[in-house]
C-alpha cells in the first residue's frame, strides 16, 4: 500500500531524513517510535505532502502513485490523511461546522454528514465540544480526540496519525485506541502511528513497530517486543544496539 | 416650543460649525455636493439592493418599515400597537417629540452635523411606548439615488420604560455615482428598555459617508449596535457615541469592516460610562484587501465606580497595498473602574493554512474558512432569524473573498 524507498527529505535547509525504507501493507499498523528530534513528524509531513519538507531523492509509492511532484491536496484525494501532532487553534471556527464541512467535501449529504458526525463524536466522546470552536480551551486530551475525529471521518484509506496518544490520559488512552483499532477493522486501510512513550501500543494491534533515530531507521521487529524494551531501556538502548550490530 | 423656535435657536450654532473639519477621516469639500430633495421615487426594481442590506420589500417578519430614497420619505409604516414608525417631518409637529430633536446629539459636532441640519429634510422617526416589546424588527432603508447629491436623513429612535425594540437599517447606492451620505442618528433607550440596532452599508466606491450617531441610555437600560460594511466605499467615517447615563445600563458595539479596493476608512465607537456599575465592549473585525487603508478605533472612558469596559480589536490583513490601525483608547477618571482591552492585527497563518487542506479542502476553501472564523463575533441580542440573515452575510461575504 505504502513504500518508502531511500527517502531523503530537508525541512529549513537540514536534511533530516536521511535514506528510509519502510513498507506498510493493507490491513497494517506499523508503530514509529524514536527520541524527539529523529524526524518521526518529519516523515509523516513529507508523506502527505507537506511543502515545507522538500524530498531531495527517493520514492513514495502510495499503491503504485509516485507522490513526489504531488501536491498534498492531491495526496489527500488518493486517500492519505494526517492526523497532526498539534493541530492549530481556530478562533470562531465551530468543530461541529467545520467537521459537517469535511464530510460534505466527501461527497456526503447533509444528512448523512450529519449522522456520520453523531456517530463518531459518540464514539470518541465528542458531543459536548461540537459547539465550541475548534481547539480553542480544549483540553490535552480534548485536542487529541478533536484531531483523531476529524481525520477519521475524512474516510482516509491510509492513516498517518502523529503521536495520538502524547499527553493523553489512561481513559482517553483506551478510548483513542479502540477508534483507531475500530476505523483499522474494516476493510483496505493502513496507517503509520507514531508514539512516542509507546502508551498506545496496548490498545491497538500493530503489525510492526519501528525505532527511528537521526532521520534513519535503526531497528524494526515485533511490536510487543521492542515497546516494552523501549519501555525499559528508553531509546539510547536502541542506539547502542544499532551500534553493535554494525 | 415649535419646530420653528427650535430651529431658529440651533441656526446660528450650525452655520458656525460650516467649517470645522471633522476630528477623524477624510476631509470632504461639501462645496462639490449639494443638498436637496433629490429624484426620489419608489424602491420599485430596487428588491435586489434592498435585499442585500437586510431589507425585506415584502415586510415578512417585520414589525414596520421605513424607505428613504435621496432626501425624501417612500414609505412608512407600523404594524404593532404602540410602535411609530414616521418621516421625521411629520413626527416633528408634535411638540413632545422636540424633546428628542438634536438633544443627544450637537448640530455643531462638525461640519456634516451642520450641513445636516441646515439641509434638512427627512429621516426616520421610530417609537415604541412604555411596556411595549416588538419582537420583530423595524427595518429602515436609505437608499441614494441622485448624482453628486448630500443625502442626510435625520434619525430618531426612542425606546420607552421596559420596552424592546429591534431596528435594521439598510444602507444602499442605487448607481455607481459621486454622492454624500451623512445619516444623523439620535438614539434614546429610557428606563429598562432595550434596543438592539442593525446596519448594513453596502455604498459603492464612489460614496463617502459620514455617519453620525450619539445614543443616550437610561437606568438598566440596554444599548447594542452591530455594523457591518461589505463593499467598497470612497471613504467613509463613524465613531458612534453611546452615553451609558443611568445606573446598571449596558452597551454593545460589535463592527465588521471589509475595507476592498481603494477605501478609506476609519471606523470605531465610544462608551461614556457615565452612572455607577454600567458596563460595554466594543468588539471590531476588520480586514484590508486591495488597496484600502482602516482604521479601527474603540474608545471607553470609565466616570463612575463600578463601571467595566472592555475593546477587541482584531484586524486580517490579505493584501499587501493594504493598511490596518488598531486604536484602543481607554481612559479611568475614577478609581473603581475596570477597563481592558486586547489588539491584534496579522495575516492568515501558513499553518492554519496548511492544516484545513490536510482536512480535504482546496487553498481557497481553507482561507475562507479561516476568514469566516476572523468574522464571527457574537450576534448579540438578536431575534433568531435576524442573527441567521446576519450569519449567512458573513458565510457569503467570507465565500467571496
Amino acid at each position: 500500500m505504502l513504500y518508502l524507498k531511500s527517502l531523503v527529505v530537508e525541512l529549513g535547509g537540514k536534511t533530516v531524513i536521511k535514506g528510509v525504507d519502510f513498507q506498510v501493507k493493507r490491513g497494517e499498523l506499523a508503530l514509529l517510535m524514536g527520541p524527539n528530534g529523529s524526524g518521526k513528524s518529519t516523515l509523516l509531513h513529507a508523506i502527505i505532502g507537506d511543502k515545507r519538507c522538500r524530498l531531495v531523492s527517493g520514492s513514495i509509492l502510495f499503491n503504485g502513485v509516485e507522490l513526489a511532484g504531488l501536491a498534498m491536496e492531491e495526496r489527500v484525494r488518493l486517500g492519505l490523511g494526517l492526523g497532526f501532532q498539534f493541530p492549530p487553534r481556530l478562533k470562531g471556527v465551530k468543530l461541529r461546522l467545520l467537521a459537517l464541512r469535511i464530510l460534505e467535501k466527501r461527497g456526503l449529504a447533509r444528512d448523512e454528514a450529519e449522522k456520520t458526525l453523531e456517530e463518531y463524536s459518540r464514539l470518541l466522546k465528542m458531543e459536548s465540544l461540537l459547539g465550541k470552536d475548534f481547539n480553542v480551551g480544549f483540553s490535552g486530551g480534548e485536542v487529541k480526540r478533536a484531531e483523531l475525529m476529524l481525520t477519521l471521518i475524512q474516510n482516509p484509506r491510509f492513516l498517518l496519525l502523529d503521536e495520538p496518544d502524547s499527553g493523553v490520559d489512561v481513559e482517553n488512552l483506551a478510548l483513542i485506541g479502540s477508534a483507531i483499532s475500530q476505523y483499522l477493522s474494516s476493510n483496505g486501510k493502513a496507517a503509520i502511528l507514531i508514539t512516542h512513550t509507546g502508551h498506545i501500543a496496548k490498545h491497538v494491534k500493530a503489525s510492526e513497530a519501528h525505532v527511528m533515530i537521526d532521520g534513519r531507521i535503526v531497528c524494526s521487529g515485533d511490536p510487543g517486543e521492542m515497546v516494552s524494551n523501549v519501555m525499559e531501556h528508553g531509546f539510547e538502548k536502541c542506539a547502542e544496539c544499532r551500534r553493535a550490530r554494525r | 416650543m415649535n419646530l420653528e423656535k427650535a430651529r431658529r435657536m440651533l441656526k446660528p450654532r450650525a452655520e458656525k460649525a460650516l467649517a470645522k473639519t471633522a476630528q477623524y477621516g477624510l476631509d470632504i469639500d461639501l462645496s462639490e455636493f449639494r443638498i436637496e430633495a433629490g429624484l426620489g421615487e419608489g424602491v420599485e426594481g430596487s428588491e435586489r439592493v434592498l435585499e442585500s442590506v437586510g431589507i425585506d420589500p415584502r415586510e415578512r417578519n417585520r414589525s414596520g418599515s421605513y424607505y428613504q430614497v435621496d432626501n425624501r420619505t417612500v414609505y412608512a409604516s407600523a404594524r404593532q400597537r404602540g410602535l411609530t414608525v414616521k418621516p421625521l417631518s411629520e413626527a416633528l409637529k408634535d411638540s413632545e417629540n422636540l424633546n428628542y430633536y438634536w438633544r443627544a446629539l450637537p448640530v455643531d459636532t462638525d461640519k456634516y452635523t451642520a450641513i445636516a441640519f441646515l439641509g434638512e429634510r427627512e429621516g426616520y422617526f421610530i417609537r415604541v411606548d412604555d411596556g411595549v416589546s416588538v419582537d420583530t424588527p423595524v427595518q429602515a432603508c436609505l437608499l441614494l439615488r441622485t448624482p453628486g447629491l448630500i443625502q442626510a436623513p435625520h434619525n430618531i429612535v426612542v425606546v420607552g420604560e421596559n420596552s424592546t425594540l429591534h431596528v435594521i437599517t439598510g444602507c444602499a447606492a442605487m448607481r455607481e455615482e459621486a454622492g454624500l451620505h451623512i445619516g444623523v442618528s439620535e438614539f434614546y433607550v429610557k428606563k429598562g428598555g432595550t434596543l438592539t440596532f442593525t446596519m448594513i452599508h453596502s455604498w459603492g466606491k464612489t460614496v463617502h459617508v459620514r455617519p453620525r450617531t450619539v445614543a443616550h441610555v437610561e437606568e438598566n437600560g440596554v444599548f447594542i449596535s452591530h455594523y457591518i460594511n461589505t463593499s467598497p466605499v470612497s471613504s467613509l467615517q463613524t465613531n458612534p457615541v453611546v452615553y451609558l447615563n443611568g445606573e446598571g445600563s449596558r452597551a454593545h458595539l460589535s463592527s465588521i469592516i471589509i475595507g476592498k479596493e481603494s477605501s478609506r476608512i476609519d471606523a470605531g465607537g465610544t462608551l461614556e460610562l457615565v452612572a455607577p456599575v454600567c458596563s460595554g465592549e466594543i468588539v471590531s473585525r476588520t480586514i484590508g484587501f486591495d488597496n484600502s487603508v482602516n482604521v479601527a478605533r474603540a474608545r471607553v472612558a470609565g466616570r463612575a465606580p463600578g463601571t467595566k469596559g472592555h475593546v477587541e480589536c482584531r484586524g486580517l490583513l490579505l493584501s499587501n497595498g493594504s493598511r490596518i490601525d488598531a486604536i484602543p483608547e481607554l481612559e479611568a477618571s475614577v478609581q473603581d473602574v475596570q477597563l481592558t482591552h486586547e489588539a491584534a492585527i496579522g495575516r492568515i497563518a501558513e499553518e492554519e493554512l496548511l492544516y484545513l487542506v490536510a482536512r480535504g479542502f482546496t487553498e481557497e476553501e481553507a482561507r475562507s474558512i479561516i476568514v469566516r472564523g476572523f468574522l464571527s463575533v457574537e450576534l448579540t441580542g438578536l431575534p433568531e432569524n435576524l442573527a441567521k440573515y446576519l450569519e449567512n452575510i458573513l458565510d457569503s461575504l467570507s465565500a467571496s473573498l
